[in-house]
């Protein structure tokens, strides 16, 4: 077991090709062709294939090509055709929601049209892939965690680019399509609503973002590191006594008095994740709905301390020159 | 051991690209940081020496010659069409119109706004132009000290030895193929006009030509039904890229960042940012603009308007232009108008 010394992995899992259990009728949705691939048990199992697409994988990729097409399209249209220039600018292009002007109405496809048409395919999908996992795990006898997980952060795609721009009434509140389009346009909107560091929702969010890394930085250490005794054969060990899997909970009850066991470890981890798209959608949703101003909001309900000044306190010039000159 | 051989390769080719990319990417020490404001709250300047030094020398004054003599015949009875400095002796006269050709017309000399042989012609545009441009002065000089203070501004604050100066905009043309695709709406081009964001890259024309209202966070806690638009936002955010850029300054050097509207959170130069604005506002509507009548095509930019000022014109990468020297002092011709 010396292999499990090293921080990367040095064994290749490797059995002989294995399809997956018999599934009966379907069995002709699931890919053929399998096999071996040395890169690739560097860092997982090694044998890759058959994938399992099915009616539903086909349809969502075929809708999510359709939307990467429009926003492609568009974006190379944005440097008139160019090859070059689309590849020199391409982390800046983007394809830009519908002016305010126009509400929730259908705008021309040149002004926003293309926008809301490759969000109804992406989203379309993401929801059929997010029934696709939703089936396969079912097939398998699984239970459906992974969906809802999936669900959590389609719900905070949604609020993003539909739910909120419908309480809005306007697609323009919506995200940009783009690299560093939609990473200013995040900027654009925090400044907009007055800071998004103050809604408690947002710092909600990023406990459970920074959690996520916490738990897994630990869970993946302890079992690393218990894997000299075969700590990594978890579900087997955890009710015996004496096994890699009690040195773990003796490790963390002695470093901190308590310690997850090998099952609710998991719920720490499933939640943590599903919360933090969660609690982030929460904190969008409400975001220029209820509250327009979050410095202000915090400010007023004490949940942000004012510091000391420590120059003189300036007054708006446009109050003494008189109106906005 | 037959794969070996790719591997050690991908990894060479990424960690070439990974130090191109971090040798391009980021600033090479010492970036130094100087507090600003309360502890804890962020409000620092970020410098780096190097480029601070480079600025430096970028940002000299040239040395004035000799005062001149104020006494003695007046400068109009011996020329004829001089309105706007006529009344100076014929000795100050010859001064200002020296360091003038200096700053401005370093190469063509006096015939770049002169006729040759008959310097009272007008036939010449940049004679009108420079005329315009010495009542644009006179007038930042006494009507916008709440902007340039006593340190006042020369035509050397902008020109640098150009006849036209190196910092200017004009409306940019929309740009990217037309018919049913989609309008990249003047932004996502990563301009350096906004500090190479994906923000709407001509603020300008909203905000310092006309006069768009800047303010856009709403005062109330809750929403009040008032209409807020976040192209709106991304645009007053392209054009504060833009001061900072021209300013070589962070955010931070007139907000608190954790509130950029309310004025007590705010850091003192933003006072005279506020009218530096609404002095840009000015220049451009009442004195550059006009010009685009007797401009040639070739000093137009690509929408035909004249090209105008914006805070990089006079600042160049530095929060008080030519680190502040009150260069207007060596030069009163520029400072106000004759007494009628």
């Amino acid at each position: 077991m010396a292999e499990y010394l090293n921080l990367f992995t040095r064994v290749q899992v490797r059995g002989p090709l294995y399809a997956g259990t018999p599934i009966g009728r379907d069995e002709r949705y699931r890919g053929k062709s399998s096999g071996f691939n040395y890169l690739i048990g560097k860092i997982g199992d090694a044998q890759l294939g058959p994938i399992y697409l099915g009616h539903l994988g086909v349809l969502s990729l075929f809708f999510g090509f359709v939307a990467f097409e429009i926003i492609g399209l568009n974006m190379l249209a944005s440097v008139n055709w160019s090859p070059i220039e689309f590849v020199r600018r391409l982390p800046w292009l983007a394809l830009e929601p519908p002016a305010p002007a126009y509400g929730l109405r259908f705008p021309p496809l040149h002004d926003g049209g293309w926008w809301l048409m490759a969000g109804f395919f992406l989203t379309l999908s993401v929801l059929l892939w997010w029934a696709r996992l939703y089936r396969r795990a079912r097939q398998l006898g699984l239970g459906t965690h992974l969906s809802w997980a999936f669900a959590a952060a389609i719900w905070l795609y949604l609020v993003l680019g539909f739910i909120r721009p419908l309480l809005m009434g306007s697609w323009s509140e919506a995200v940009p399509f783009g690299i560093f389009p939609h990473l200013d346009w995040t900027a654009a909107f925090s400044i907009q609503y007055g800071n998004l560091f103050y809604n408690p929702f947002h710092a909600l969010s990023i406990v459970f973002l920074y959690g996520s890394t916490l738990l897994f930085a630990m869970h993946g250490a302890t079992i690393l590191a218990v894997s000299r005794f075969g700590g990594e054969r978890e579900v087997e060990q955890a009710v015996d006594r004496g096994t890699a899997a009690e040195r773990a909970a003796i490790f963390w009850r002695w470093t901190m008095g308590f310690n997850a066991t090998f099952e609710s470890l998991h719920r720490w981890a499933w939640w943590f994740a599903a919360l933090c798209p969660i609690a982030g959608g929460i904190g969008i949703l409400l975001t220029g709905t209820v509250v327009d101003n979050w410095y202000a909001w915090a400010m007023q309900r004490g949940y942000a301390p004012s510091y000391p000044s420590v120059a003189p306190l300036l007054i708006d010039p446009a109050l003494s020159v008189g109106g906005t000159r | 051991m037959k794969y070996r051989f790719p591997l050690v390769l991908a990894v060479l080719i990424a960690s070439f690209f990974g130090v191109v990319f971090v040798l391009q990417a980021f600033e090479r020490p010492p970036v130094l940081s100087s507090q600003t404001g309360f502890r804890g709250t962020g409000m620092v300047q970020v410098t780096n020496p190097r480029s601070d030094a480079i600025l430096w020398d970028r940002n000299q004054v040239p040395p004035p010659p000799e005062a001149a003599d104020a006494e003695g015949d007046r400068a109009s009875s011996i020329y004829e069409n001089v309105p706007l400095l006529g009344h100076l002796s014929i000795e100050q006269f010859g001064r200002i119109m020296q360091v003038m050709t200096e700053w401005v017309s370093p190469e063509a000399g006096c015939n770049g706004c002169h006729v040759e042989g008959d310097f009272a012609a007008e036939n010449n545009y940049r004679k009108q132009v420079a005329r315009r441009m010495i009542e644009m002065v006179r007038h930042v000089n006494n009507g916008w000290a709440n902007h340039v203070q006593q340190t006042g501004v020369t035509c050397y604050t902008c020109h640098r030895g150009r006849p036209v100066p190196e910092q200017v905009w004009s409306a940019a043309p929309e740009q990217g193929a037309r018919g049913m695709a989609a309008s990249p709406r003047m932004q996502n081009r990563g301009e350096p006009s906004v500090g190479l964001t994906s923000l709407p890259h001509d603020p300008f024309s909203n905000y310092l030509s006309g006069a768009e209202n800047i303010r856009l966070q709403s005062p109330t806690a809750l929403a009040t039904g008032t209409p807020h638009s976040i192209q709106n936002a991304e645009s007053v955010y392209g054009m504060m890229m833009h001061m900072s850029e021209a300013l070589g300054v962070n955010c931070t050097f007139c907000h608190n960042t954790r509130s950029f509207s309310p004025w007590d959170e705010s850091r003192g130069p933003r006072v005279p940012a506020w009218h530096g604005i609404r002095m840009v506002r000015d220049l451009n509507t009442n004195y550059i603009a006009p010009l685009r009548d007797i401009l040639p095509a070739n000093r137009l930019g690509p929408m035909g308007d004249a090209l105008q000022v914006n805070c990089a014109t006079c600042h160049q990468g530095v929060s008080r232009p030519l680190f502040g020297a009150p260069m207007l002092r060596d030069y009163p011709e520029l400072a106000s108008p004759p007494a009628q």
